[in-house]
């Protein structure tokens, strides 16, 4: 259902197209998701139909006038998220006693995927929020997940997810921030690097070592923010992702209560990996937004914009481009809900899977973006015209959640061990 | 007062799609294309809810008349917070030459077998901008009818409707029950949240013929032809005031 904003109301409504509101009023016509071949609703249920158009529509009505300005002005759209997450989106499969929607993986990505048309930026933020809070509703026992899921459902807490160190980025394992024992408490010691809304959000998952080298040794804590001895880098300057602030998380001898750990000492890494196959569909699934916003960008500018006498939509070059990137853009599609269906049923291919789809999907659509930016010629340069800001925001999903050569690493183990 | 309020919601081509008359002329192409709830129903459906949660009302059952997708609208209302809905059957030949005199009639038989107090739809359809439908169930019904409302109240067994007419704005009281038709400034309607799409599947939906319900069918209108609007022509610059003031009058726009 639209909530119209009185802008596209007016407009709209009953008369002609209002020229002089031309810019936003396109972006809200692109972002219905109205062209026939890469509609992302075929083959959903009726019900799976109905959280899309949710998604779409707050994405067009809610996100999308903005999502230059939180790029520009890099704000961390506080309000916003809280009005999603009043729909349901802040714990999309978190468990519903504990505040959560209790919907599939499935039903997540076609949700990012929505979402994502708005905003790359703010939507990637929402999905990591929603790893922590599964990874809390998951592992946590009942006590920890009353004390912070309802929270972070409803958004009235964020949340950071904190396994990247300066010194270990894909060797996760061999990360050095330290919990010691101490009494009822652990004491941390370390900095984590790179933490997506760092220090602007309430609660933060961090793994950090309590035992032996290797992940045998990794516990999963949760920190809330107002801890003595946690503290944060400055903001970081970034190419995209700019709607969410980026800083280092540094422990100095921050006390943590032993009950505020996931799972047993030694399950922290395993808690890890489980959160992050679920992170890579969400991260594909954005990925797979902003390329369905590029492919529809491009397609109207190639009806609109002449040279040597006709649109650009009359030349063969452009047309098979077009149609290239329709063609990868429903192969990515399949293979992120597929892989999605397979996480949800614990099937035996799932992690690869997961994998699999992060490595093809992100550098697909980057290159579907990427294509879409090079076809509006000079005007896809300016910051004025939003394909700019799905190639920016995207580019970074090629390297977080598991940078896309790891991804090779897991599927070449996959086929190269014994079993 | 029984306290339902009926909700019409009109299945429409998505307000955002480019339009496309069919090659032979007999209409526009609706094979493939978007649909979605009609705005201005979708407002009514929001005014309603917005009375339920006010407890000035006990009921909200939301009325289709259609094919069979009609039902995803209806369930659109339901998530959107109606308590049931009613898909009244109208598929083939009678959807093509369905318009505002069988949809009131049907309305109106609904309405008095439901015993409804309210009849709330939107004030138009934006395939077919007719902006009949409310005033012909009121009239089939004879009841008082607030059509164009920007503001509803209640006030016991009356409600205060402010009315956008060309004038201004209108205030009227009328006793119920009553018709009205819901305008651009109403309200804005909510989003379903997704705890209520899920709980919109548990919801009901009766199905109905107009047959059951008495209602004959059949069009007073033909359609000859449906063609699309003139090309927009370029327009002319001109220097000056007194140039534009000769066009004017050579066009005779003045």
């Amino acid at each position: 259902m639209a909530a119209l904003g009185p802008l596209s109301r007016t407009a709209r409504l009953g008369c002609n197209l209002c020229r002089k509101h031309r810019l936003v009023f396109n972006r809200n016509l692109q972002r219905r998701g109205i062209a026939s071949c890469i509609d992302p609703s075929y083959g959903l249920s009726e019900e799976q139909k109905e959280f899309q158009k949710v998604a779409f529509d707050f994405a067009a009505n809610e996100m999308a006038p903005h999502m230059a300005e939180w790029d520009q002005k890099e704000i961390f759209p506080v309000e916003t998220m809280r009005k999603a997450a009043q729909l349901g989106f802040g714990g999309i499969y978190v468990q519903p006693e504990v505040g959560g929607s209790g919907l599939s993986r499935l039903d997540t990505s076609i949700i990012f995927e929505a979402l994502s048309t708005g905003c790359v930026s703010t939507t990637a933020y929402i999905s990591i929020h929603n790893m922590c809070a599964w990874m809390i509703d998951t592992f946590g026992n009942n006590e920890q997940r009353e004390r912070f899921c309802p929270d972070l459902c409803s958004m009235e807490k964020f949340a950071s997810y904190c396994l990247t160190e300066p010194g270990s980025g894909s060797d996760a394992a061999s990360l050095l921030t330290s919990a010691r024992l101490k009494g009822d408490h652990y004491i941390l010691n370390g900095s984590k690097a790179f933490i997506s809304g760092g220090g602007d959000t309430d609660v933060y998952v961090v793994m950090c070592r309590t035992g032996g080298k290797g992940p045998k040794g990794i516990s999963c804590l949760v920190v809330e923010k107002g801890t003595p001895g946690l503290s944060f880098g400055k903001k970081e300057k970034k190419v995209g992702w700019n709607s969410q602030p980026t800083r280092a998380v540094i422990f100095e001898d921050c006390a943590v209560p032993v009950t505020n750990r996931l799972g047993a000492e030694g399950q922290g890494f395993n808690i890890a990996m489980k959160g992050l196959n679920g992170g890579r569909i969400n991260i594909a699934s954005c990925s797979l937004g902003a390329a369905h916003a590029s492919v529809l960008l491009a397609r109207d500018h190639l009806l609109v914009r002449k040279q040597f006498g006709e649109t650009l939509a009359n030349n063969q070059f452009l047309q098979f481009k077009l149609a290239e990137m329709a063609t990868k853009l429903v192969a990515s599609r399949l293979l992120v809900r597929e892989a999605a269906t397979a996480l949800q049923q614990s099937r035996a291919d799932a992690v690869s899977l997961c994998s699999m789809a992060k490595l093809f999907v992100t550098d697909e659509c980057f290159n579907i973006c990427n294509q879409a930016l090079q076809m509006h010629g000079g005007y896809g340069y300016l910051k004025d015209y939003a394909v700019q800001q799905f190639v920016r925001d995207i580019r970074v999903h090629q390297i977080l959640e598991g940078t896309n050569e790891v991804m090779r690493m897991i599927i070449s183990r996959n086929l190269l061990t014994e079993s | 007062m029984s306290g339902r309020v009926l909700v019409g919601v009109k299945r429409v081509i998505d307000y955002a799609v480019k339009i496309r008359v069919k090659p032979d002329n007999s209409g526009v192409v609706t094979d493939g294309v978007k649909h979605s709830m009609n705005p201005f129903c979708e407002i009514a459906v929001e005014e309603a809810v917005k009375l339920k949660e006010k407890k000035l009302i006990k009921e909200v059952v939301a009325v289709s008349c259609g094919p069979q997708q009609s039902q995803e609208t209806i369930r659109t209302a339901l998530a959107m917070g109606a308590d049931r809905g009613i898909h009244v059957e109208v598929s083939g030949k009678d959807y093509e030459t369905l318009g505002p005199l069988q949809v009131s009639k049907i309305l109106a038989a609904l309405a008095k077998k439901e015993d409804a107090q309210l009849i709330i739809l939107g004030k138009q359809a934006i395939d077919d901008d007719c902006n009949q439908t409310g005033q012909m169930t009121a009239a089939l019904l004879d009841w008082p009818q607030g059509t164009f409302a920007s503001e509803v109240s209640m006030d016991g067994a009356q409600v205060k409707v402010v009315r956008e007419i060309d004038g201004g704005l209108e205030t009227i009281k009328i006793n119920t029950p009553a018709v009205l038709t819901a305008d651009l400034r109403l309200n804005t309607p909510r989003y379903a949240t997704l705890p209520n799409i899920m709980k919109a599947k548990k919801k009901k939906i009766a199905n109905v013929k107009p047959a059951d319900l008495g209602v004959d069918l059949t069009s007073r209108l033909e359609v000859l032809r449906v063609d699309e609007p003139p090309q927009r022509q370029a327009g002319m610059k001109v220097e000056t005031v007194e140039d534009l003031v000769e066009k004017l009058r050579d066009t005779g726009m003045v």
